[in-house]
């Protein structure tokens, strides 16, 4: 069925904008990123907006609904509230124009993950990984780059000089992933804390709140990253077992090392 | 062929969409963070006022869990003329500790909860607004979370889940004692039924934490080379799932337990004997 919808979408560039009504006719079973598109077709055909195939697996229509940071072709009108629907452009990141930001924060940080180092002691024989090993990190692989957990995240959103130090959701769980992952050599525990700003995190869990892949960014890769770094600086047992294994293994060489019949 | 033009200068930074509203959330996102505030609150005003009360929290044989383990000495003489003595540690603080013994023990189960990953982001939410609520901004000029002092401190979650399973450890004691009347074994009233329940829920809560995760199996770099773990991890990821349910039922229930003991100590209520 038919109806009117008011639209209320940013327009604007870097130097000023405002809100702009529009009423498009909308059908049933749409979605916002429709109504934009009407929005183009009968009112502002140079209305900027970015966006790919309206599948939910791209990430490029990432905008804020109603105030809330969320994919346009993943929104239902029939989702909303009744009234009219604010559309804004991501809040986190330079506006390039209407509904489009510049997002390259997002790349810079990216460029800042160690690669994949397979450990040295790698045998000859190929890496045989287990199913239940996969999984665990298939979860961050489903990530969509949307950015909408970047651009939730209070940390920068609401602290833009935090950027710098601040590597942000999205590639704490890239980070995780590749910590996680039983062949990786790294440690990138500490790493994480002290360049990757993983302290910075209050563990508010929006970031989860609003992935629209469902990955549990929190629950499974912030917080099992905060108690990695735990286990390497704050834990009093785990220090106290690491210490004795350490003298253990010292006895064990300098045994060894006085030749056969010692050990 | 002309050389493309360069840039001599750097660009500026771009700008941020101008938009002035705090946010553009139309739906009533104050609620979730108020009643948090509300009942967190009302602990810790509960607590405190338990706390410092420092009277009626045994009755034979129940033991309010404010005050379990009891160790200074002056909850011996609070029970003076009982048949039943428990728990095991009355006396480990002299007399010169002459204010409530809840404060000894009172700060295991608080730091344990006040760092606990949960209420970090009910708190962080509902009181210190920081957000609020997702998407709204928050009030602080400055942010740097958790990374340097004070809440750097958080990072004592683990410390404090060691000491809390000590904890659970003698509420369960204490549980057990709940069956050990005056007259003897084997007798159970409303008040064993709730110092028992109040024990399951909180090793639920405690064994649902993300530090119980972390530390069963989720320090592991390979599941496939320690099977149970896996499994054990396997199991307590999916109560980890809940730990926000069983944070709050705990957190009700041992305030409850504690006034359900105030008020058969001070006769305000008769405890109904089961058996």
């Amino acid at each position: 069925m038919s109806r009117e919808l008011l639209l209320r979408i940013w327009r604007g560039d870097a130097s000023g904008g405002d809100l702009v009504d529009f009423v498009v006719p909308v059908e049933e079973g749409e979605v916002v990123l429709d109504a934009v598109h009407k929005t183009q077709a009968l009112h502002a055909g140079d209305l900027a907006v970015r966006w790919n195939f309206k599948a939910g697996k791209c990430g490029s229509c990432s905008a804020e609904i109603n105030g809330h940071p969320r994919l346009m072709c993943m929104t239902r009108l029939s989702s909303l509230p009744s009234g009219p629907v604010t559309i804004t452009p991501l809040r986190t990141f330079p506006v390039i124009r209407d509904l489009v930001t510049d997002v390259s924060f997002n790349y810079e940080k990216a460029r800042q993950v160690p690669a994949f180092s397979p450990r040295p002691e790698q045998p000859v024989a190929p890496f045989i990984m287990y199913q239940q090993d996969v999984e665990r990190s298939q979860e961050f692989r489903k990530c969509i780059e949307c950015w909408l957990c970047q651009d939730v995240c209070h940390v920068i959103r609401d602290h833009e000089e935090n950027k710098p130090h601040y590597s942000g959701p999205r590639f704490f769980i890239r980070w995780a992933e590749l910590d996680m992952h039983p062949n990786d050599g790294l440690d990138r525990k500490e790493a994480l804390q002290d360049t990757q700003g993983l302290g910075y995190c209050n563990v508010t869990k929006c970031c989860t709140e609003v992935c629209p892949e469902g990955i549990k960014i929190t629950d499974n890769a912030i917080i099992p990253m905060k108690e990695r770094v735990v286990d390497a600086k704050y834990d009093p047992l785990v220090r106290f077992a690491r210490r004795r294994l350490r003298r253990a293994r010292g006895t064990a060489s300098s045994a060894t090392s006085q030749g056969p019949g010692h050990g | 062929m002309t050389a493309p033009s360069v840039p001599t200068a750097a660009p500026a930074p771009r700008a941020r969409a101008a938009i002035a509203a705090r946010t553009l959330r139309t739906d009533n996102w104050r609620k979730e963070p108020t009643i948090t505030a509300a009942v967190l609150l009302s602990f810790v005003a509960y607590a405190t006022w338990a706390a410092f009360k420092n009277a009626d929290y045994y009755k034979p044989p129940y033991l309010s869990p404010f005050y379990s383990p009891c160790m200074a000495s002056i909850c011996g003489h609070a029970r003076a003329g009982a048949t039943v003595v428990h728990p095991p540690m009355v006396g480990l603080f002299g007399p010169w500790w002459a204010i409530s013994p809840a404060i000894i023990v009172l700060i295991i189960p608080l730091g344990f909860r006040f760092t606990c990953y949960y209420y970090r982001k009910a708190y962080y939410r509902s009181i210190w607004r920081s957000p609020a609520a997702c998407a709204v901004q928050e009030p602080h000029a400055r942010y740097r979370g958790e990374s340097k002092f004070p809440l750097i401190i958080q990072n004592a979650h683990r410390w404090f889940f060691y000491l809390g399973l000590l904890l659970n450890g003698i509420l369960t004691y204490d549980a057990v004692e709940a069956f050990h009347f005056p007259s003897g074994w084997g007798h159970a009233g409303f008040g064993t039924l709730m110092l028992v329940v109040n024990a399951v829920l909180l090793w639920a809560y405690s064994l649902s934490c993300h530090a119980c995760r972390h530390i069963i199996g989720g320090r592991l770099k390979h599941f496939s080379r320690h099977p149970v773990r896996f499994r054990l991890w396997g199991i307590v990821s999916k109560w980890n799932a809940r730990h926000m349910e069983i944070a709050w039922v705990s957190l009700v229930f041992v305030a409850l337990t504690d006034l359900y003991v105030r008020l058969v100590a001070s006769g305000w209520v008769t405890d109904p004997r089961f058996f």
